[in-house]
């Protein structure tokens, strides 16, 4: 990482961390941000939000590490999650899986070598009436048939 | 794309019933509340018999007269918008379209409890609606419903919105606390409860999305309005959020009491074999017990049902529900985070007709023992889809040939 992206990162980060509060309570709305920015939250802002909050840095990972919508590891630029609860999955869940694994050509877990997309599973995301779902970013897609959810994946950027 | 956004997103409830969703003006419950005294309030609440509605029905009048009564600078109104029991969704609809019950219900609480901060811990799959939220919020804080001084009273009352990241444990009001707080999401040792000690120490009422979308209503309309409809024990009425083999899946109002033959009938269900009630944490009712009714003195629910016809294949429905409990245990106590892959390690067994009944046998005593032994709802829920469903489908289960089951009911996939 060049010593101008990290200035810039810790900028970022003390500007969240002026905005939500300098205290332990801001610590998921910063991890949120810095999350949705950069799709990840790395090792070197990890340590930077320890040390403005006065914690230590193996807290913030316990709390990345905790919630499945934070990473520690570089995902694609949007997150695809598809919800693969009872609902869903009675709805024709499997269907979706397989026609995304077979238009991206990727397992779940992984990424496009495009970094494009990351495919991860999600537990209910309580559409359970308007399934199969899936959400893309923040998005919720409902009502999804393979045709549809692999058109909706080919549109985001 | 916006178009299936705005589908998700006006989910509309498909039966208003008649406690919920009567008629309602905006601002008027918190204007009524202010005219009132705390006592007053108090009383209403408990006179109208108000259950938590998440689930575990703990009456509301009570949690509130214990922060009323608790001596502390600060204290917290917390609005529980953390739906993560699958098949749960009325929280959404409630939210969309209906936030002024919802708010206005915190506002009153606040008033009541003498608090002058409310948060709503909204789930983060629900992120979606955050904006138009907090666009209600600011609408509310222009016509003085909210803010410094609300309708020129000496009132004070501030609502914020918290993200969750996706922890179904959240849910549980002590883990919600302490994510809050910006921690793991661990739920904590009770006593001391929040209504004690909650966020950042402080006295803490945690309410579910419906339970303070019912106060204004009980405010504007008398707690023996509420008291009068549903049954002795469970008083007013209940979202549910039906989704499964039905025609009509959607949050429907019903009072109190509804039958599950009832019910079935209103969302036009047919061939039924089984409806779980309460979600993954709660229990699977067979056809035979379909007239038992809802409410907390038969079958206490969060108001999930999912509804599964003939050709569903019960024990992929049980693999479905122990695997999502895997991998939502939080890991803090043994019982849930080693139980609970143990009972899926059994469906698993089951599934390749590779055990022996003492094993599943001492599994059910296993999953007894979870339900004491845990620290928190989910591992003390956790075992109930498993020993409902292996007791009441076990001739499907255990009777039918291996072979025949993995051709014939394939649960509905390719």
């Amino acid at each position: 990482m060049l010593v101008e992206e990290k200035n810039a990162l810790s900028e970022e980060i003390e500007g969240y961390i002026k905005e939500y509060g300098k205290n332990r309570a801001a610590l998921l709305p910063v991890l949120q941000a810095v999350q949705r920015k950069h799709s990840f939250v790395s090792d070197y802002a990890q340590q930077e939000i320890a040390r403005i909050l006065d914690i230590h840095p193996v807290e913030v990972y316990s709390v990345i590490s905790f919630y499945s919508f934070l990473h520690s590891k570089p995902s694609g630029r949007n997150v695809v999650r598809l919800c693969r609860t009872i609902s869903c999955d009675m709805a024709g869940k499997s269907q979706i899986e397989n026609a995304i694994k077979r238009e991206l050509g990727i397992e779940f877990g992984g990424t496009t070598k495009d970094n494009k997309i990351t495919l991860e599973y999600t537990n209910c995301v309580g559409m359970c009436d308007v399934g199969p779902a899936m959400i893309i970013n923040e998005c919720v897609y409902t009502k999804l048939n393979p045709e549809k959810a692999v058109n909706i994946l080919n549109e985001i950027k | 794309m916006e178009e299936m956004i705005n589908m998700a997103v006006k989910g509309k409830t498909k039966r208003n019933g008649p406690v919920l969703f009567s008629e309602y003006n905006r601002g008027e419950g918190i204007k009524t509340a202010l005219d009132l005294s705390r006592d007053d309030i108090l009383f209403e609440i408990k006179e109208s018999g108000l259950k938590g509605r998440g689930g575990a029905g703990f009456p509301t009048a009570t949690k509130w007269m214990l922060v009323a009564a608790a001596k502390s600078d600060k204290k917290y109104i917390v609005c529980n918008a953390d739906e993560g029991e699958p098949g749960t969704f009325k929280d959404r609809v409630l939210l969309m379209e209906y936030p002024e019950l919802v708010f206005e219900g915190m506002v009153i609480a606040g008033y009541t409890c003498g608090a002058s901060e409310g948060i709503v811990y909204l789930r983060g799959e629900y992120e979606y609606m955050l904006s138009s939220l907090e666009d209600y919020l600011y609408v509310m804080k222009k016509d003085k419903l909210l803010g410094e001084n609300i309708l020129v009273s000496k009132f004070c009352f501030d609502i914020k919105i918290k993200l969750g990241s996706g922890a179904y444990v959240c849910g549980e009001e002590t883990a919600l606390i302490e994510s809050l707080e910006g921690q793991r999401g661990e739920p904590r040792n009770r006593p001391p409860y929040p209504v004690n000690t909650g966020f950042m120490g402080s006295p803490t009422t945690v309410n579910n999305v419906e339970t303070l979308a019912a106060v204004p209503h009980i405010i504007m309309k008398g707690g023996s309005w509420f008291k009068n409809r549903g049954t002795n024990k469970s008083t007013g009425s209940k979202l549910f959020s039906v989704s499964g083999d039905c025609k009509k899946p959607g949050v429907y109002e019903l009072l109190w009491g509804t039958s599950i033959n009832e019910l079935l009938k209103i969302v036009e269900a047919e061939n039924v074999k089984a409806v779980q009630v309460g979600g993954a944490s709660g229990v699977c009712i067979p056809k035979s017990q379909f007239d038992r009714k809802l409410g907390y003195e038969d079958l206490a629910t969060g108001g999930s049902v999912i509804v599964f016809n003939e050709d569903r294949n019960m024990l992929e429905v049980l693999k479905n529900f122990m695997e999502f409990f895997v991998e939502e245990s939080c890991g803090q106590c043994t019982p849930c985070r080693i139980g609970n892959i143990k009972l899926l390690e059994g469906v698993k067994m089951i599934e390749r007709g590779d055990y022996t009944f003492r094993y599943i046998n001492n599994l059910k005593e296993l999953g007894k023992t979870m339900q004491v032994a845990s620290k928190c709802g989910l591992g003390q829920s956790s075992p109930n889809p498993f020993l409902t469903i292996l007791e009441n489908f076990k001739d499907e289960i255990f009777n039918t040939n291996l072979l025949e089951r993995q051709v014939g009911g394939n649960g509905g996939k390719e």
